[in-house]
């Protein structure tokens, strides 16, 4: 099972790397959002209630990764429902594999993938903003809960590709990223939402994956902050990786 | 056929497809309400900021911004059916018309921005819906037809790129073009309180002057000095973008 997890997660890798225009929006457009509220919104960090930050760009960058890795999340979706549409998958399925591999293989891909994101990233803010303040522990610890967060995330768009079987369903769920996004505390702290998306946010396990995130990049919010971002990913992933299994089988006994 | 009938005639096909394909509207109204309403409810308390000079309505203030990706999304889908229709073959038939070419931009860009007015009354109504003061009949003429005439200088960018790429494959490249001229503009705070690149960078893009024509009547009083500019930049973006779209089109199989 692990050599098939391996294999398959190695030709998600190369198909994904072959087709540049896949994964640029995954860079693309977090980037060019963390610019502009960072260059926009630069002030709020003397709002009464902002936590101590060394920029309101190195805040920014979690909510930039958090939506980097979401929209993964679609792009696998995207990938594995192709896949359904063209027949690929039926090859797969006749294969002598365990089916969960099939599963396992994607997600490991997504956690790779992640990894470059998380690079991406934190390598802007070396650039435009303060690097990483607690060091390289604290870089792990970020690529930690991101690499963790993708594979909850790229669950998500396996469920979907295989209850919807279409690239244009999953396509469809785009705008949700930003409703998710929107709904947790990864662009601003909680404490300065507004009513109701505050309360909201506080049961959105986003805003736990952001600040966990965020915490070892400004600096502030120390281990318990990591720990809960941490759970946070964990949880998800575990939990849409069972998800995306149960919705593998559900396929395979439908036909 | 004359031009009278061949704009309306183009028009009215792009037209069709909302009738046809209701589906196919959806993003364009869905993903601008999407982030109007969620850039407003997450950064709602920056209006406690002295830049904003007592404004207390931040949706009122990113409403127009929504207004402006709608005609983004839409020139963005104008140039993503072109290109559909270059690749099946459509467009090389209507090339063969006894048409002017200008004409078929003409046809192109008069649906793009009918079209806008979709996303447009959304916006709005939703923004109403959400305790948005009513703007005005004649503030919201105003910003309705800015909003159509950056609509056809979206659906110009979005010819260019079919017309270069043949491929609806190009689809982000449509898209991108608009986010970041929608966004890199006064879009979330005013113009004073932008850092001084985002200053810089909005100060030269004409888009900022657009969004604030559109944004005036909805957090203060219409002003002839926020009113011409914005019709300037308008048809001054638009002239330069429907140049490079029509000298497209004329090499366009030559």
């Amino acid at each position: 099972m692990i050599s098939a997890t391996l294999a398959l997660a190695s030709r998600a890798l190369t198909v994904a790397l072959r087709r540049p225009q896949y994964l640029m929006p995954m860079l693309v457009f977090p980037s060019l959002l963390l610019a502009v509220n960072s260059g926009g919104l630069s002030q709020a960090q003397n709002l009464p209630g902002f936590p101590p930050v060394p920029s309101f760009f190195d805040f920014q960058i979690p909510a930039a990764i958090s939506q980097s890795l979401l929209l993964g999340g679609v792009g696998t979706g995207i990938a594995v429902a192709l896949e359904l549409e063209l027949g690929f998958f039926e090859r797969l399925v006749a294969a002598p594999i365990p089916r969960s591999s099939i599963v396992l293989g994607r997600l490991l891909a997504a956690a790779a993938i992640a990894a470059v994101q998380v690079t991406w990233f934190l390598g802007l803010g070396m650039i435009f903003g303060h690097g990483v303040a607690d060091g390289f522990i604290g870089a792990l610890a970020v690529y930690a809960i991101g690499c963790t967060a993708a594979v909850g995330f790229a669950g998500i768009g396996l469920t979907l590709a295989f209850r919807a079987g279409n690239a244009s369903s999953v396509q469809g769920i785009f705008p949700l990223v930003f409703v998710v996004l929107f709904l947790s505390s990864a662009f601003f702290p909680v404490d300065l939402l507004t009513s109701p998306v505050n309360e909201i946010a506080r049961w959105n396990p986003l805003s736990y994956i952001a600040t966990g995130m965020r915490a070892p990049i400004i600096g502030y919010g120390g281990t318990k902050a990591f720990l809960e971002g941490l759970a946070a990913a964990a949880g998800v992933a575990i939990f849409f990786g069972v998800l995306a299994t149960h919705a593998l089988h559900r396929r395979l006994r439908m036909g | 056929m004359k031009g009278a009938q061949v704009v309306p005639a183009l028009a009215r096909r792009a037209l069709n497809e909302i009738l046809r394909v209701p589906g196919a509207a959806i993003p364009g109204v869905l993903a601008p309400t999407v982030f109007m309403l969620g850039i407003s409810a997450v950064f709602g308390n920056v209006t406690q900021l002295p830049g904003f000079n007592g404004l207390d309505d931040y949706l009122a203030f990113v409403l127009p911004v929504g207004l402006l990706q709608g005609a983004g999304f839409t020139g963005a889908a104008t140039g993503v059916n072109l290109a559909r229709d270059i690749e099946q073959g459509w467009f090389d038939r209507l090339l063969l018309a006894p048409v002017s070419r200008p004409l078929l931009l003409a046809g192109l860009i008069s649906s793009a921005s009918l079209r806008a007015l979709i996303p447009t009354t959304t916006l709005v109504a939703v923004g109403l819906l959400f305790g948005v003061k009513f703007p005005g009949i004649v503030e919201l003429l105003i910003a309705a037809s800015l909003v159509m005439l950056l609509a056809a200088c979206t659906a110009c960018w979005g010819t260019i790129i079919a017309l270069k790429f043949k491929t609806q494959q190009a689809a982000p490249l449509m898209q991108i073009g608009s986010f970041v001229a929608v966004l890199f503009t006064a879009a979330y705070a005013p113009k004073q309180m932008l850092q001084p690149w985002l200053k810089g960078v909005a100060t030269v893009n004409p888009v900022n002057y657009v969004l604030t024509g559109v944004r005036q009547g909805f957090i203060g009083n219409v002003t002839w000095a926020d009113t011409w500019p914005a019709y300037l930049a308008a048809f001054a973006l638009l002239t330069v973008l429907a140049s490079f779209a029509i000298r497209g089109l004329m090499r366009m199989g030559r």
